[in-house]
């Protein structure tokens, strides 16, 4: 078979896909759910209940804040206790809406049957209306990054859209939710693509899967085979060769349709390409079809010392506690919480903190294995710059920050680093390579935004 | 004979010409820069610590002898040299400056290792700007010092150094020249430019916990729990209170002390003020007072329970 895979750098961590054959449960309705305020890139959502406001499964409770916004309902029946603030996943206290939960009552709007809805059945579905739908579910990019979808769907008019490509890859070690969703709701997921072209208003889609899931790529090549030979559509089932970060947008599009994406602010849909998430399909398809809007999600919960690690189908706001309870508790001794994998994932203190839009992953590192080594001199040995899949220098991008010459390091082009840590992960001298990068990046950012907001 | 003489002819032309060309450019491309920024530069410190606002002290001395041509040398100071030196150069440009206050960095956080316990441990590159994008760094306060000394790091004048009893930022108040890269380089703005005061005596919140009270008293026990004592107990509306944290404008403080003995969490503290004399116990019911940093008798940080 040949298999592609993107061109410039890359690694391939130690997989530890220890929930791959778990099948997904179902996750206990917390007795308290937090719903943090910024659970998207863009502004964060207005809240629009009150103290002691009666609030159903599916209630609108916060409003998108802006363009780039997203709105946020509720995932539980219940009370508004308070609108405080709470520590979320930046690791900070942010406002928050805290819902006492009662029963579980939903809105009469949202179609909990089963059945499968085809994009055929609906012929009022323009895709205006898709798009519409989306927005006012307040679907967000389900990979992590958390863009609000609808913007993704509606490109700039200097760009234009050729095709979308739906992210199945799943790179990141430890992660199973995408894998698990894929063998538990392939129909779904191929409407919900079907539903992301038509809004998109193209007729080409590609699904990249990663090779480490041989029965998911054979399940939607089938399914596909079935659903789309003879339509407008078509669409092919790309395997990709395991290889990260293969799940970045940027080298998913080169890896699929093999154009390279421009240094920023170009985005994928500058070389004609959409990238959606497999999770952000099956959420247009709920929300599209189902009037569900974006509340629950395919969570893994994993760790080698987890007692039970898991998949689940999580209702958002969730404390994490409550999950790492159902998969036999925290470990004993020092663990590393992470929210996310471990390569891209956040680092927590506390296990107070919800399960949001983005959280694809709880995962719990063991204290030896998560201590850093102690960061030796640099041997030039420049292992950086070749798995670098931005093409970029790390050690040099480090070292200007850390001498913090910030007009060099934009013009090494720091705004490009993805922060994927495969400079990092492959130092023999374990330098601290992306922590500095990261800050000068933050920093050019920065510097960039209030150049522009001065003109 | 002859080559000697024509080498010798032919290099004294080539250098006559070379010598006429550079005359001519030299008068006709000049450019006239002022003598007296070339005298300020001298009297500056010389740093280059862009405490002023300018590049370095040359970008100081030029908008100084520009401001002199203009008539005003408002907002131009030199906060490493201080009065001493702004008054010679205003001298030298003829001109009268205005008495600026002297001023010094003060921290304002108190979350001592005793009273601010670690709930996490951070292994990353140890720089308080890395800390802070990756959360609350190891204590529960999301507010308070990192510990990782970028302050340090910032200062040219070997004036503030970390504790390592405390874990926090000291400022040695005779070697601060208020030029303010600490302030620029801690990611948590918890430095501030104050007015040195009378024999350098102050009043300050040492706390810019912006948490309600029980999640900031959660997190450290020397805290600002935002509750108003001080703010009700000041007569002259020097202290306010904005987002859970209480706030002295340095201005209006009069250095009662009030606030220090109504601060429940003792955020509040005064420097440099003399050791208080046992008073009858009738004028003022409560004054026993702990200096708690016998280390340095001139800093002495005086908290009355």
């Amino acid at each position: 078979m040949n298999v592609r895979t993107f061109r410039i750098g890359g690694i391939h961590p130690e997989e530890n896909k220890l929930t791959h054959e778990v099948e997904t449960k179902v996750a206990a309705l917390p007795k308290q759910a937090i719903f943090p305020l910024s659970q998207h890139i863009g502004a964060p959502a207005k809240p629009v209940v009150a103290k002691g406001d009666k609030v159903k499964v599916g209630t609108m409770i916060a409003e998108a804040g802006g363009f780039v916004s997203a709105p946020i309902f509720s995932s539980v029946s219940g009370t508004v206790f308070k609108i405080d603030t709470a520590i979320d996943a930046t690791g900070y206290r942010k406002p928050v809406i805290i819902i006492n939960v009662e029963g579980d009552e939903w809105e009469e709007s949202i179609d909990r049957s089963d059945k499968l809805e085809t994009v055929e059945a609906h012929p009022e579905l323009t895709p205006e209306e898709i798009v519409n739908r989306i927005k006012d579910a307040g679907v967000v990019g389900m990979g992590g990054a958390c863009f609000p979808t609808f913007i993704k769907l509606t490109p700039p008019p200097t760009a234009k859209a050729e095709c979308v490509i739906i992210n199945a890859v799943e790179c990141e070690p430890y992660i199973t939710a995408d894998y698990r969703l894929m063998m538990e709701h392939a129909d779904e997921i191929l409407i919900g693509l079907e539903l992301l072209m038509k809004g998109a208003k193209v007729t080409t889609g590609y699904i990249g899967i990663e090779t480490n899931k041989p029965k998911a790529i054979e399940l939607l090549a089938q399914k596909c085979a079935e659903k789309f030979n003879g339509s407008a559509y078509q669409v092919e089932v790309v395997p990709l060769k395991q290889r990260y970060p293969q799940g970045g947008e940027k080298q998913l599009v080169d890896a699929v349709i093999r154009r390279q994406v421009p240094a920023p602010p170009a985005i994928p849909v500058n070389v004609g390409a959409i990238v959606q998430n497999v999770g952000t399909a099956f959420a247009v398809y709920e929300a599209v079809m189902k009037h569900k809007p974006l509340f629950e999600r395919y969570t893994t919960v994993t760790g080698k010392r987890l007692a039970n690690p898991g998949n689940f189908l999580v209702r958002m706001g969730t404390p994490m506690k409550d999950l790492i309870e159902a998969c036999g508790g925290m470990p004993e001794g020092d663990n590393k919480l992470l929210a996310g994998g471990p390569m891209m994932g956040k680092a927590l203190t506390s296990v107070e903190v919800p399960i949001c839009k983005g959280t694809n992953s709880v995962t719990i590192i063991s204290g030896d294995e998560a201590v850093r080594k102690e960061p030796q001199p640099c041997i030039r040995c420049a292992k950086c710059v070749s798995v670098c899949p931005m093409g970029l220098e790390p050690y040099l991008l480090a070292k200007l920050a850390a001498v913090q010459n910030w007009e060099r390091s934009e013009h090494e082009d720091v705004v490009s680093c993805i922060e994927c840590g495969s400079c990092q992960f492959t130092c023999p001298a374990h330098r601290p390579l992306l922590d500095n990068i990261r800050m000068g990046k933050s920093t050019v950012m920065g510097i960039i935004r209030s150049r522009a907001a001065k003109k | 004979m002859n080559f000697i003489l024509i080498a010798v002819a032919v290099l004294g032309g080539i250098g006559l010409i070379a010598a006429i060309v550079l005359y001519v450019c030299s008068k006709k491309f000049a450019v006239y820069e002022d003598p007296r920024i070339a005298q300020v530069t001298e009297l500056l410190p010389g740093a280059n610590c862009g405490g002023c606002g300018f590049a370095g002290c040359g970008g100081l001395a030029d908008a100084l002898v520009k401001g002199a041509d203009a008539g005003s040398l408002d907002g131009l100071k030199c906060p490493v040299g201080g009065q001493e030196v702004m008054g010679k150069v205003a001298d030298l440009l003829g001109m009268a400056i205005a008495n600026g206050e002297p001023m010094v960095a003060v921290v304002r956080c108190n979350g001592t290792c005793d009273l601010r316990p670690k709930i996490a441990e951070y292994s990353g590159l140890r720089s308080c700007a890395a800390m802070n994008a990756c959360g609350a760094g190891e204590t529960a306060c999301g507010f308070g010092c990192l510990g990782c000394g970028d302050c340090v790091a910032a200062c040219q004048f070997d004036a503030i150094h970390m504790n390592p009893e405390t874990g926090l930022p000291e400022v040695d108040e005779e070697k601060c020249t208020s030029c303010g890269a600490c302030v620029k380089a801690c990611p948590r703005h918890i430095i501030e430019l104050r007015k040195k005061g009378v024999k350098g005596r102050r009043v300050f919140v040492s706390c810019v916990n912006k948490d309600k009270g029980p999640v900031a008293m959660k997190a450290c026990k020397a805290a600002c729990i935002g509750c108003g004592k001080c703010e009700k107990e000041c007569k002259f509306g020097a202290i306010t209170i904005e987002g859970n944290v209480s706030y002295i404008d340095f201005n209006k403080c009069r250095l009662c002390r009030k606030c220090v003995e109504a601060c429940p969490t003792k955020a509040i503290h005064a420097v440099n003020f003399p050791a208080p004399k046992p008073k009858p116990v009738d004028s003022a019911p409560n004054t026993p007072s702990t200096p708690n940093d016998s280390s340095n008798p001139k800093v002495e940080k005086e908290e009355q329970a």
